[in-house]
């Protein structure tokens, strides 16, 4: 019991830490695919003007 | 000024939780019914109040939003709903983990564990809802009220354990009067409590930068369909 106790202990904490850091994760991932959204929408306006 | 608010608010936020992973795990003591398995405890609540603080939030600027149409107050929004919906799972999880070990079960329809997944059901579906509409202000007009609307829940799964006597444990902190836990095992809760708010704050901060990005692109894609 008491091993098992300390498992789900282990298991509880692993999976939070896991929740946060992959959200963390898809932010970072998030922001890149921004920046090159901006950068595209930038570029087709500069053509347009020109 | 924003990044360095980032900066500042995860290095504190980190420095909190390594002080308080110390103190769960070297300093204090088993608890003597449950064991080890207590110390989600450290990790279930205050995920569960930065979750339910952040719906607040989110409540109050989509109410803002209705009254200025300001959408500021919608990016806000979004961007705190969606760090909430990310404790809200981690409150989820370390729950179910803690009582497959104390109760048996991975899960009950319990009445603070319903509300709790209706919760997050509904905020995910907030998200999906954002997601789904692409005109910026009728996708701030309807995510707001159904912001407002979802915070009805907020309010069930706060008073759920003392509204009805289920499955989950009543009050335990003292705070709700509850006097459950010995003065020195509460104390490293409230610590980690700051800690995650720091932590959710740093990413409320990183996704409202990305939300004033996309305002930017809608902005432009509309001068380009005008040109």
């Amino acid at each position: 019991m008491d091993t098992r106790n300390f498992t789900f202990m282990f298991y509880g904490f692993l999976a939070a830490w896991i929740i946060v850091l992959g959200y963390v994760v898809s932010i970072a991932m998030r922001e890149s695919r921004l920046r090159k959204e901006l950068d595209r929408v930038r570029q087709m306006i500069e053509g347009r003007e020109k | 000024m924003r990044e360095k608010l980032i900066y500042l608010f995860s290095a504190i936020a980190a420095v909190l939780l390594a002080w308080d992973l110390y103190r769960v795990f070297m300093v204090l003591p088993d608890e003597a019914n449950q064991g080890a398995i207590y110390r989600i405890i450290y990790f279930h609540v205050p995920a569960a109040m930065t979750s339910l603080l952040g719906f607040f939030v989110a409540m109050v600027c989509s109410a803002l939003y209705l009254i200025t149409r300001n959408l500021r107050f919608d990016s806000v929004a979004a961007a705190v709903t969606e760090v909430g919906v990310v404790f809200a799972a981690v409150n989820l999880v370390t729950g179910s983990i803690w009582g497959r070990i104390i109760w048996g079960i991975w899960w009950t329809w319990d009445a603070r564990l319903t509300s709790m997944l209706v919760c997050w059901l509904l905020y995910a579906g907030y998200l999906m809802l954002r997601r789904a509409i692409d005109e910026p202000t009728q996708r701030a007009r309807l995510s707001a009220v159904l912001s407002i609307f979802a915070f009805v829940d907020v309010i069930i799964v706060w008073k759920s354990i003392e509204w009805w006597r289920t499955q989950h444990p009543g009050p335990v902190l003292s705070i709700r009067n509850g006097g459950g836990m010995a003065p020195g095992m509460e104390s490293p809760l409230w610590w980690n409590v700051l800690a995650m708010a720091l932590v959710a704050t740093s990413l409320v901060l990183l996704r409202m930068r990305q939300e004033g990005i996309r305002r930017e692109i809608d902005a432009l894609r509309r001068y380009a369909h005008a040109l």
